[in-house]
């Protein structure tokens, strides 16, 4: 019996499973997080190619948690930045404040050729990534040209679904998009772990939700939102939980 | 009068100094602007245009229309002109100058009589010779006109006559006409009409390589490119674009192109397509990129990043409008909205927005917590708040109620006097906060919570984390 390489053979298969033309060595984007990292066919978030952003629900209408997580995985890119968006209510130094220089952004601002815009600038190999803030319907059409045109580039494409109604159903659509994740503001803890009344903020509190992937199962992980150099961080879930009992009574024993 | 005894007269005297060459250039663009009155126009250095206007004034209504329209445009332009028209250049010249009225019309065959009270020096010549008709006592053009010619001669030589013949008309003086700057042009005619994309996309390769190897030869570049695209039945269409910068890359221009052909309606057949360059500009000739490295997609390796952005950014324009691709750049103003500003795309990423600035460009980062999105205009919201300094314990937006745990600030924003006096004593007081959900807003309070001149204590909604 002839000595089969299982490893082309697992890149083959997983190539067919993703369904697309790239090969099986495309480069991804890591978060930095292990736990995320190995959940993630590629080690990250994969590169050529097109991902869903939203918010949940009430903040699925500006979608700021989106638009920070997207400054906050390109600040980690080099190049030009392409932000495609209807409503002018980008904020520098929030964007500098995740680590993306705003000085490395390209706007355009439109509503009706945004996608077209975004597929323009997703043939573009030297740009760092394309950020597009979507208000409506993504088809399967649509989706797939912006997918494809990514894959040819190897430019990082996002699409920040907004939408001014709750549980608007446009937004669980099936579309060609490699992912599709929802980020909900958690309450955060006490900026001081150890004195809960100090005031404060600390670093905000997101439940990330990759709810569909090509190659992964749907997760959700508690993450601190990007600090200034764009990175997330795994919160620490258990560290504002109460002592476990057990450990008190032995104390008290 | 030297300028130091000028200035010892009047010591506030404001001095500029001469650009001779700033000013020919000027009036050379004058002449050319004229040439929407005429074909035939002249500079006149140091102060005045030619127009050989034979021919033209009934395409602007008359001579009278014309005049008033042409003064009206120049007042329009902060232009003060006189303005003569006569049969002869030296006597529209000398009425011009020294005629009564500023705006004359002499009729043809009076200009004898018009130009008979005018002085001497009316004729273009030199001070000395004024001095010396003077002393003879021919002061006005009509006694010179009227004493022996002969002995004139003599004494002054031929240049005088030939001054005053060629203000009255004896002797024909041509004027050397502006030239227009030469547009290109270049046209593609066909034996069968076409009518297909794939057929204009082949000429339009033709016609963009043929202008460039002209671009090339002169050094420019192209910034506007209109395509006219002549029909079987007589009609044109017209497809326009336009270039950030100056371009004369084939492959670009095409591309431009190209995604414009779905726009034309080739009804019946195209017959003929032409190219026109009626915008271009210089551009320093470049390296050409190495065939062997160029990469699949047409675009030149390398290069530096604003180069290979400009064909994307370029594509952006012309289908989505100019106004609608920009960057960001920070203005140093504590006012959030007033922090960032839109600017061109291919704008300098330094250009000096105040006349002096000796600090380093503003930084984008600011040490307080900054949204990511924030609103055009604040909403208003209905908070409650301990006053002064107390953070807002719930606010009302959109009939929602928010119940605030945890809030940074105040964050305390002063208008900018020093620009708008107005804002003298106004005075935001900004918190970061944090509801129930973990959602995150930033708001803000009109007024420092103490003196009612600072702000009337309504709160807003400015931003999202």
């Amino acid at each position: 019996m002839p000595a089969i390489d299982l490893s082309a053979l697992r890149a083959q298969v997983a190539a067919l499973a993703r369904g697309t033309r790239r090969s099986a060595a495309a480069a991804a984007l890591p978060f930095g997080i292990p736990a995320i990292d190995r959940h993630l066919p590629g080690g990250g978030l994969a590169l050529g190619a097109v991902h869903e952003v939203a918010g949940g629900g009430p903040e699925v209408e500006h979608g700021a948690a989106a638009a920070l997580f997207a400054a906050g995985l390109l600040a980690r890119r080099p190049g030009p930045v392409l932000w495609i968006h209807g409503r002018r209510d980008l904020f520098s130094a929030g964007l500098a404040g995740a680590g993306l220089d705003p000085g490395r952004l390209v706007l355009v601002r439109t509503r009706r050729g945004a996608l077209q815009a975004m597929e323009e600038g997703l043939r573009h190999p030297d740009l760092a990534g394309v950020v597009c803030d979507c208000e409506g319907r993504l088809d399967l059409v649509a989706s797939r040209r912006l997918q494809l045109a990514a894959e040819a580039s190897d430019v990082l494409g996002l699409v920040l679904r907004q939408s001014r109604r709750f549980a608007d159903p446009a937004l669980v659509a099936p579309s060609a998009a490699t992912s599709r994740w929802r980020i909900t503001s958690l309450p955060s803890p006490p900026p001081l772990a150890h004195a809960a009344d100090v005031p404060g903020l600390g670093r905000a509190r997101w439940s990330l939700a990759l709810l569909r992937c090509r190659g992964a199962e749907p997760a959700t992980w508690t993450v601190e939102a990007p600090d200034a150099q764009g990175r997330l961080a795994l919160a620490a879930v258990l560290a504002d939980r109460s002592l476990a009992p057990a450990a008190l009574r032995v104390l008290a024993g | 009068m030297p300028l130091a005894q000028a200035q010892a007269m009047v010591p506030e005297l404001l001095t500029v100094d001469a650009t001779p060459a700033d000013d020919a250039a000027a009036l050379d663009r004058l002449a050319a602007w004229c040439l929407r009155l005429s074909p035939m126009t002249a500079a006149d250095r140091p102060d005045g245009v030619w127009i050989d206007v034979t021919g033209c004034t009934h395409l602007q209504g008359g001579e009278t229309s014309m005049l008033e329209a042409l003064s009206g445009h120049l007042a329009g332009s902060g232009l003060t002109a006189r303005i003569a028209i006569a049969d002869t250049p030296g006597a529209a010249h000398a009425l011009a100058r020294h005629g009564e009225r500023s705006v004359t019309i002499v009729d043809p065959g009076a200009q004898d009589a018009a130009l008979a009270p005018l002085p001497v020096q009316a004729l273009r010549i030199g001070d000395g010779q004024t001095a010396d008709l003077r002393r003879l006592g021919l002061d006005t053009i009509g006694q010179l006109a009227g004493a022996a010619r002969g002995p004139l001669a003599r004494r002054f030589g031929n240049a005088l006559l030939t001054r005053l013949d060629q203000a009255t008309g004896r002797v024909r003086e041509p004027i050397q006409p502006v030239l227009p700057p030469e547009i290109i042009v270049v046209r593609r005619g066909f034996i069968e009409p076409l009518s297909t994309a794939e057929a204009f996309a082949t000429v339009i390769l033709v016609l963009v390589a043929e202008a460039c190897t002209v671009l090339e030869r002169r050094g420019e570049g192209a910034r506007r490119l209109d395509l006219v695209f002549e029909r079987v039945d007589g009609t044109t269409q017209l497809v326009q674009i336009g270039t950030s910068r100056p371009v004369r890359d084939v492959r670009h221009l095409a591309r431009l192109l190209d995604e414009r052909i779905e726009t034309v309606d080739p009804g019946p057949g195209v017959e003929a397509m032409r190219l026109v360059l009626p915008l271009v500009e210089t551009l320093a000739p470049a390296q050409r990129a190495d065939g062997l490295m160029q990469r699949a997609d047409g675009l030149a390796p390398g290069g530096t990043e604003a180069a290979d952005l400009s064909v994307l950014i370029d594509r952006l324009v012309n289908r989505l409008g100019p106004d609608t691709v920009y960057r960001l750049r920070s203005v140093e103003s504590d006012v959030p909205e007033r922090s960032q500003r839109p600017v061109p795309v291919h704008a300098a990423p330094e250009a000096p927005s105040q006349p002096v600035s000796p600090e380093p460009p503003a930084s984008w980062l600011h040490p307080g917590p900054r949204p990511v999105r924030l609103l055009d205009r604040p909403e208003p919201i209905e908070a409650l708040a301990m006053m002064p300094d107390h953070p807002p314990r719930a606010f009302t937006w959109r009939r929602v109620r928010h119940r605030i745990v945890r809030a940074d600030g105040p964050e305390r924003i002063t208008g900018e006097w020093w620009w708008r006096a107005n804002e003298l004593t106004a005075v935001r007081d900004y918190w970061a906060v944090e509801n129930q959900d973990g959602r995150r807003f930033w708001l803000f309070r009109q007024g420092d919570g103490v003196d009612p001149g600072t702000g009337g204590l309504a709160w807003f909604l400015h931003g999202f984390f």
